[in-house]
C-alpha cells in the first residue's frame, strides 16, 4: 500500500514538472484591469478580448489578469508584479495606468508593454486605442433625430480629452440635423458608481433630456431612461438587455482582433513599439445593431457609417467654430489633424457649457 | 415644482441606503464596537439580495437573503473581535476586503441579469395629491422602513431599559460587566443587527436603485455611512439630517451640472464631503456637553471571570 502511494506521489510530482516544463515553453501574456471583470462594460470587453486571444493561441501562450487595480501608485506595483512573474507582453487596459506602465517599463526592458488610450510610449511601451468619435458621431445624428424635446443628456465621467472629443463630435453631428440642439452635461467624476450614474441620467431626465448618452462604465443610466419611457445609447458593451426598447445603438470595444494580432508578433519577434489608434476601419471599436428607430434614421446611421468607414467623412471636417466664435485652426487639411483630437481641451460653439478647469 | 418634486424624490432614493446601513452601525458604535467592514456587509447584501430575489422572484425574499448575508459577516466579526479579541480596525477592514471579493465571485452568475424593482406604494386619492402625494405616498418600502428603523432604534437606546445597557456597554464596559451584564452577548447582538442593516442597505441597491447586480455596485456608499455615525455624534436624530444632507447635496449637484452653473464640476463632487464637514465643525463648536463618542468604542474587551 505504502509502495503504490510513494509510486503515485511521484508519479504525481512528474506530472506536476512536465506540466511546469510545458508553460514554461508558453509566452506569457499578463493583463491588467481597471475594474471586476464582471462590470458589463470597459473591463468586460478587455476580458472577452483576453478570452478571444486564449481560444484563438491558447496552446502557445499562457495568460495572467489581475483586475480591480486601482489607477495611481498601487498600479505600479500591480504590473512590476506581472512583469516579475515572467510575462513578456503586458497589457494596462485604462488610461491612469499610463506613467505606472513607462516607469515599470523603463524598469524591465525585456517586457514589453502595451497601455491603452494613453500617449506615453518607449522602446518597449506601445500604446493603442480607438477612435470612438466616429462612433459619437453617428450617435449624434441619430440622437438629433430622435429627440423630440431637443435636449440630448450627456454624462461623463473625467473631463480628458477621450470624453471630450466624443461631446465635440456627438453635438457637431447633432447640428448637422438640428442647429438648435442642445446638449446638458453632467460629470459624474467616477468611471464606475451605478448609483451615481442613474442620478445622473435622473437629473438629466428631469431637466428635459430625452436622450441618454454616457461615457461612464455601467448600464444604470440605459435602465433609467427605460424606466422613463426615454431613448439612451450604451457604452462599451451591448446594454440592450437593460433597455430592449431604448437602446439606440451602443460603441462596442473590440480589443480581440488587435491583442491576437499583437501576441502573433511577439510570437514571431516581430513586435515593435508602435501607436495604434484604429477607427471604425480597424474594427477596433463596432457599432451595436441599430435599434428602436424608424428606418430612415436606420439608414442615415447606416450610410454614415459606411462613410467613415471609407473615409469619406470625417467627424471633425473644417470649419469648426469654437465656444468664443472663432474657428480653431485646422492642422490636418480639410479636418482636425490628429494630435488636435488626442488633446481636445476645448468644447465647440453650441455648448452652453463651460469645459471644467478652463 | 415639478423639478423639486423630481429633486426630492431622488434625494429620498439616494439616501435611503446611507440612512439604512449609518442605522446599524450606530447602534453597534453606541455598545462600543467598531466595525469597519460595512462597505463588505453591503456589498455582500447586494450580491446575495439580487440573487434572492432573482430565483425567487419576490423582493422581499431579496431584502431577506441580503440581512442574513449582512449578518453572517458581522458574525465573522463578532467571532474575531469579540470571541478572539482581536483588534477591531483590522477586523473590519479584513472584512470589506473579504466581502468585495465574496460578493463578486457569489454575483458572478447573476451579471448581466434584471429584475423588476421594488414596488412604490400607490393610494389612490393620497399618491395622486400634487406635489407632497408622491414624495409622501409613492416611495418603495425600503425608504419607510429605513425611516421606521431609525425611530425604533431612537426608542430603544433612550426609552427601553435593554438600550440603557446597551449604551452602558459602550461607555464603560468594565462596570457593565461588574453589574452583571453580558458585554459580549450584548455586543454580539448590536454587532449582528448592524450587519443586518448593512445587508438590507446593499441590498437596497439591486432590489430598488438600480435592479441589477454588478460587483463593487456599492461603490464606497459603506464608508460614506462610517463617516455619517461620526457626523451625528451617535445620534440617531442628526443621523437622519446627515443621511438626507449628504443625499440633498449629491443630487443638487449633478443638477447644477446640468444647468450649466459654471462651477468646476469637480468641485461639485467634492461638494457633498464639504458640506458634510463644515457641518460637523460647526457642531462641533455649538456642542454643549452632551454625547460625543461612546467612551469605550473600539477598544477590546476581555471578561475576567
Amino acid at each position: 500500500m505504502r509502495k503504490t502511494l510513494l509510486a503515485l506521489a511521484a508519479g504525481l510530482l512528474l506530472a506536476g514538472s512536465v506540466g511546469a516544463a510545458s508553460a514554461a515553453d508558453k509566452l506569457k501574456v499578463g493583463f491588467i484591469y481597471l475594474g471586476p471583470i464582471g462590470d458589463l462594460g470597459w473591463t468586460y470587453q478587455h476580458e472577452l478580448a483576453r478570452q478571444a486571444l486564449v481560444k484563438e493561441l491558447g496552446d502557445k501562450i499562457e495568460t495572467t489578469y489581475l483586475e480591480n487595480v486601482p489607477e495611481g501608485p498601487d498600479a505600479e506595483r500591480a504590473i512590476e508584479q506581472l512583469a516579475r512573474a515572467g510575462n513578456k507582453l503586458i497589457f494596462t487596459t485604462s488610461f491612469g495606468y499610463m506613467d505606472p506602465t513607462l516607469k515599470v517599463a523603463k524598469r524591465f526592458p525585456n517586457v514589453h508593454f502595451e497601455h491603452a488610450t494613453g500617449y506615453k510610449r518607449n522602446a518597449n511601451m506601445s500604446t493603442y486605442s480607438a477612435r470612438w468619435y466616429q462612433g459619437r458621431y453617428i450617435q449624434g445624428l441619430i440622437a438629433a433625430k430622435m429627440s423630440k424635446s431637443g435636449v440630448l443628456g450627456y454624462i461623463g465621467s473625467f473631463p480628458i480629452p477621450e470624453v471630450v472629443s466624443g461631446i465635440n463630435a456627438t453635438i457637431l453631428a447633432a447640428q448637422t440635423i438640428n442647429p438648435n440642439i442642445k446638449v446638458k452635461i453632467i460629470w459624474a467624476n467616477t468611471w464606475f458608481d451605478p448609483g451615481k450614474e442613474a442620478d445622473a441620467a435622473k437629473a438629466l431626465i428631469d431637466q428635459g433630456a430625452d436622450i441618454i448618452m454616457q461615457h461612464t462604465d455601467s448600464p444604470a443610466a440605459m435602465q433609467i431612461a427605460s424606466e422613463r419611457g426615454k431613448l439612451a445609447f450604451g457604452q462599451d458593451s451591448e446594454m440592450i438587455k437593460f433597455g430592449p426598447k431604448t437602446q439606440l445603438t451602443s460603441i462596442l470595444d473590440t480589443w480581440g482582433p488587435y491583442y491576437i494580432a499583437r501576441v502573433k508578433a511577439e510570437l514571431d519577434g516581430t513586435w515593435k513599439s508602435e501607436d495604434s489608434w484604429g477607427g471604425l476601419d480597424s474594427h477596433m471599436f463596432a457599432m451595436a445593431p441599430y435599434t428602436n428607430m424608424p428606418d430612415d434614421v436606420k439608414k442615415m446611421a447606416e450610410d454614415a457609417q459606411a462613410a467613415i468607414t471609407a473615409g469619406k467623412l470625417h467627424p471633425f471636417k473644417c470649419p469648426i467654430v469654437g465656444q468664443d466664435d472663432k474657428p480653431i485652426e485646422c492642422k490636418g487639411g480639410d479636418h482636425l489633424d490628429d494630435g488636435q483630437i488626442l488633446g481636445m481641451n476645448f468644447y465647440v460653439k453650441g455648448i452652453d457649457d463651460k469645459l471644467p478647469g478652463k | 415644482m415639478e423639478l423639486v418634486e423630481a429633486i426630492i424624490l431622488s434625494v429620498l432614493a439616494a439616501s435611503t441606503p446611507l440612512l439604512i446601513a449609518a442605522t446599524g452601525e450606530l447602534l453597534t458604535e453606541r455598545s462600543g464596537v467598531l466595525n469597519l467592514g460595512v462597505e463588505g456587509m453591503m456589498i455582500m447584501g447586494a450580491a446575495c439580495g439580487f440573487a434572492g430575489a432573482w430565483l425567487s422572484g419576490s423582493i422581499l425574499v431579496g431584502a431577506l437573503c441580503g440581512m442574513v448575508a449582512g449578518t453572517l459577516m458581522s458574525l465573522i466579526f463578532a467571532l474575531m473581535a469579540l470571541g478572539l479579541a482581536v483588534n477591531q480596525v483590522a477586523t473590519g477592514l479584513a472584512l470589506t476586503i473579504l466581502g468585495v471579493g465574496l460578493s463578486g465571485l457569489i454575483g458572478a452568475g447573476f451579471v448581466g441579469e434584471r429584475i423588476t424593482p421594488a414596488a412604490h406604494l400607490d393610494i389612490p386619492g393620497l399618491t395622486d395629491i400634487p406635489f407632497i402625494g408622491n414624495v409622501l405616498f409613492g416611495q418603495d418600502a425600503f425608504v419607510y422602513l429605513s425611516l421606521a428603523l431609525i425611530v425604533g432604534v431612537w426608542w430603544f437606546l433612550y426609552r427601553t431599559r435593554p438600550g440603557l445597557i446597551l449604551r452602558a456597554c459602550g461607555d464603560n464596559h468594565l462596570s457593565a460587566h461588574a453589574l452583571g451584564y453580558p458585554v459580549l452577548r450584548i455586543r454580539t447582538l448590536a454587532v449582528m443587527f448592524g450587519g443586518a442593516c448593512a445587508g438590507l442597505a446593499g441590498a437596497y441597491l439591486p432590489l430598488a436603485y438600480t435592479p441589477f447586480f454588478i460587483p463593487g455596485m456599492t461603490a464606497g456608499r459603506g464608508w460614506i455611512a462610517l463617516a455619517l455615525v461620526v457626523f451625528s455624534s451617535w445620534r440617531p436624530g442628526r443621523l437622519v439630517v446627515g443621511a438626507y444632507l449628504f443625499g440633498a447635496v449629491t443630487i443638487l449637484q449633478l443638477h447644477a451640472q446640468g444647468w450649466g452653473v459654471g462651477i468646476p464640476s469637480q468641485f461639485m463632487s467634492a461638494l457633498p464631503y464639504l458640506a458634510t464637514i463644515i457641518v460637523l465643525v460647526l457642531l462641533s463648536r455649538a456642542r454643549t456637553g452632551g454625547s460625543t463618542a461612546p467612551a469605550a468604542l473600539g477598544t477590546v474587551f476581555v471578561p475576567d471571570r
